[in-house]
């Protein structure tokens, strides 16, 4: 790793650090129904909502109502959002006249935005209309990101309170996570990022050239970025999402978008910190998430920055030369990101249900395209998307917990709750439920013509490319070793159905949690109650959270990735 | 029971109609005003216009493949390169055979067309962009193919190490980002210099 690339990284994550106070307090008072600043403008606006919807604000629910409105509510947007696509020929605001998307896509890309994964089976420049872009993608960035804050917030709010079945109110939390976070924040960001030439219009598609003619695609991108960001979606308006210059032109596009990914995930750790009225939680938390990210994201740079052995052979550079050129692996690359920012951002946007991609993952090198399969099959954990992120950390926090209790012989306890045989068993069938879903259906993929007819690359990078789409969709990332042809039916339906379930099975267990830990007492901290902000704890936590992962997933990584690296080196040298 | 299902969907219809409105009309046409407003070259596509004739975005790049003119970087898209209508990588694997032979021919091809170079070929000059449509080229992919231009256009060298050497965008603050050339003002540049000689 060069020395600007170090100081690359070092600033980024430091700037990410100093938000996260801010924001995290602000996102606390938002939930917590205090005045944040914005209600004098928007206020009026929110009880207009609850006035035309019913909702009395004062109402809060027991956790299976809670559940079941976010359910009826998702499954609503998924329907609406089919539906448009299979209309979209008939609909305005269709200047290049796209027809109907197919059923199975349609399928796919309903369940894909519901879920916060945006998976892309779909090439949006060349099959989506504008009015699809936004009415339906647009709008389903903010639901699925205002729903899964919406469900950390029950999930805190069942770990703070005590002796209650009432989580908070799902309309009111998803209304306010809208109003007052997500709109103000994507706005700011969308007005950046179209002021350094990401586009924003609703025109038809251009004709240009110097020496051949170009058509150049239009549309309203800004915006539509700004919340795939934000919302750790990372659905793209166009095909490559954010390798596309029209949506990422710049190296200051390129940190903001970064910074948005990791913005809210990160601060909700603070916010998590105020709500359970004791801070140090929150940062223990994130420290830990610190410290599982920088490694992979160091490592993901170094394996970039050596480059293709193979290609050194053939007399290629791949040495960094002082402000000429970046070296490397620059296959799937752009130049203007060169290989810190493509590797960075990898590792930000898998380590968070995010998605986005600013280079190809499938042309990363074996042990760089490894770091962010490895980094979702930690469960989107490290950093995590918004709000599903932090209640998947949660759920390893409890887990570990538990070890650590059996260890001592004590009952376990978080922040004075007893954690008993339900708790425990409900967060297993959270932690476990995802891998057994990819694997099982990587070994589908592996093994049937419906998966293998797919692949872009023969052997082992063939493995990889199904673990990887399998991980992504099981994961609600979106992110993909692109090769892979996922607009067939087998990676459609089931692909689609994998998102569907875990997303919801995974708010089930969640949710009976937050239920089970509301009903508690709390019981006050004696000398011999395990602190959970100590260095040792995160120690702990992280141990947890990478055992569950290897033990899962190695034997599949060393069928793809590691094998693939060690046949180059061994053809290649190193 | 039932009452209360039915209240629950029409709250969720309700919702789902004002979120759709708020989100996905009234914020993206707010941000598209604005935009409109105060970056409309930005907002359009960042055009490049000379004599009234549209020569392209200078964030989407061309394909070059006259000796005259600086190459960018290969592209993946099909049916030809630089099909902006579809954006697409190679999506190759490192050790994917189509790739290196597809990379060894590129080697060739770029050391055949500057055959004045001893230097290793530049990574980016060989290697497919991730949106097939990148802009940019190193600065030492340019300087590489700045003999065979100086011979194509009969000027000096040292006149196009100049140009490219103006040509070069730096990293902000010396630190973010990565040093590039846009291929299409540099070729336009070059075709300024060759006009003014005339």
């Amino acid at each position: 790793m060069t020395e600007n690339g170090m100081w690359q990284v070092a600033i980024y994550l430091l700037v990410l650090l100093a938000l996260v106070q801010p924001l995290g307090w602000y996102m606390a008072r938002v939930y917590e129904g205090k005045r944040c600043g914005l209600d004098f403008v928007l206020g009026p606006f929110e009880r207009l909502i609850y006035k035309l919807s019913g909702v009395h604000t004062d109402r809060e629910m027991g956790w299976k109502k809670y559940l079941s409105a976010m359910l009826v509510f998702n499954l609503l947007g998924m329907l609406f959002l089919y539906a448009l696509q299979r209309l979209q020929f008939y609909l305005p605001l269709n200047p290049q006249s796209f027809s109907a998307v197919t059923p199975a896509l349609s399928f796919n890309t309903a369940g894909s935005f519901i879920t916060n994964s945006d998976w892309q089976a779909y090439g949006g420049e060349n099959s989506l209309s504008y009015l699809t872009q936004s009415l339906g993608l647009t709008v389903q960035n903010f639901l699925s990101a205002a729903t899964g804050m919406s469900l950390l917030m029950a999930l805190i709010r069942g770990i703070a309170r005590h002796e209650t079945a009432k989580l908070g109110n799902f309309w009111v939390d998803t209304v306010r996570g809208i109003l007052y976070i997500l709109l103000p924040l994507s706005l700011i960001l969308a007005l950046g990022l179209s002021s350094q030439g990401v586009i924003q219009n609703y025109k038809p598609y251009v004709t240009a050239g110097f020496v051949k003619e170009q058509v150049i695609p239009m549309g309203p991108v800004a915006s539509q970025v700004a919340i795939k960001q934000l919302g750790t979606n990372g659905g793209g308006f166009f095909n490559t999402n954010s390798a596309h210059p029209f949506e990422n032109p710049n190296i200051v596009t390129n940190f903001l978008e970064m910074l948005a990914i990791l913005l809210i995930p990160a601060a909700l750790c603070y916010t998590f910190g105020v709500m359970v009225k004791d801070r140090r939680q929150g940062w223990a938390i994130l420290l830990a998430m610190y410290l599982m990210f920088i490694p992979v994201t160091v490592m993901t740079i170094t394996a970039e920055q050596y480059g293709n052995p193979a290609l050194t052979k053939m007399g290629v550079e791949a040495k960094p030369q002082h402000n000429m050129s970046t070296g490397g692996n620059m296959e799937g690359k752009e130049v203007r990101f060169g290989i810190v920012n493509s590797a960075l951002w990898s590792t930000a946007t898998t380590g968070t249900s995010n998605g986005s991609v600013n280079a190809m993952h499938d042309s990363f090198t074996p042990i760089g395209g490894m770091m962010p399969l490895w980094l979702m099959h930690l469960g989107e954990v490290v950093f995590g998307g918004v709000g599903c992120g932090l209640y998947g950390m949660l759920m390893l926090v409890i887990i570990a917990v538990f070890v650590a209790g059996l260890m001592v012989g004590r009952t376990p306890e978080y922040l004075g709750k007893k954690i008993e045989p339900y708790e425990m068993k409900m967060a297993s069938v959270a932690v476990l439920l995802m891998p057994l879903m990819a694997l099982l259906l990587s070994a589908i993929g592996s093994v049937t013509h419906l998966g293998i007819d797919s692949l872009a690359n023969p052997g082992a990078h063939g493995f990889s490319e199904i673990l990887y789409a399998f991980t992504s969709m099981g994961n609600n990332n979106g992110s993909a070793f692109a090769g892979l042809n996922a607009n067939t039916p087998l990676y459609n339906i089931a692909g689609g159905l994998e998102m569907v379930m875990l997303r919801f099975w995974m708010a089930i267990p969640v949710l009976a949690i937050a239920g089970s830990l509301a009903r508690k007492k709390i019981i006050p901290g004696t000398v011999g109650t395990l602190s959970t902000h100590t260095f040792l704890f995160i120690i702990l936590l992280i141990a947890v959270t990478l055992i569950i992962a290897a033990l899962s997933f190695f034997p599949a990584l060393a069928l793809g990735p590691i094998v693939e690296q060690l046949m180059l080196w061994g053809q290649y040298g190193h | 029971m039932l009452t209360d299902a039915i209240k629950q969907l029409k709250t969720a219809i309700i919702m789902l109609i004002i979120f759709t409105l708020l989100t996905g009309l009234i914020y993206p046409g707010l941000v598209t005003g604005l935009a409109q407003l105060l970056f409309p070259w930005q907002a359009n596509g960042s055009m490049l216009v000379q004599n009234g004739k549209r020569l392209g975005s200078v964030l989407i790049g061309q394909s070059f493949t006259d000796p005259k003119y600086f190459w960018g970087r290969p592209s993946a898209t099909t049916p030809y390169p630089y099909n902006a209508e579809l954006s697409t990588g190679s999506n190759l694997g490192p050790s994917n055979p189509d790739f290196l032979k597809t990379v060894k021919e590129r080697v060739a091809a770029l050391q055949k067309s500057n055959p004045q170079n001893q230097v290793k070929v530049p990574v980016d000059l060989v290697t497919a962009s991730g949106s097939g449509l990148d802009p940019d080229i190193s600065p030492y992919g340019a300087y590489y193919q700045a003999p065979h231009i100086a011979l194509a256009r009969q000027i000096p060298e040292a006149q196009v190490y100049a140009l490219i050497q103006k040509n070069i965008q730096r990293r902000i603050f010396g630190i973010f980002g990565e040093p590039r050339v846009n291929v299409l003002e540099l070729n336009l540049a070059l075709d300024n210099i060759s006009m003014q000689k005339e």
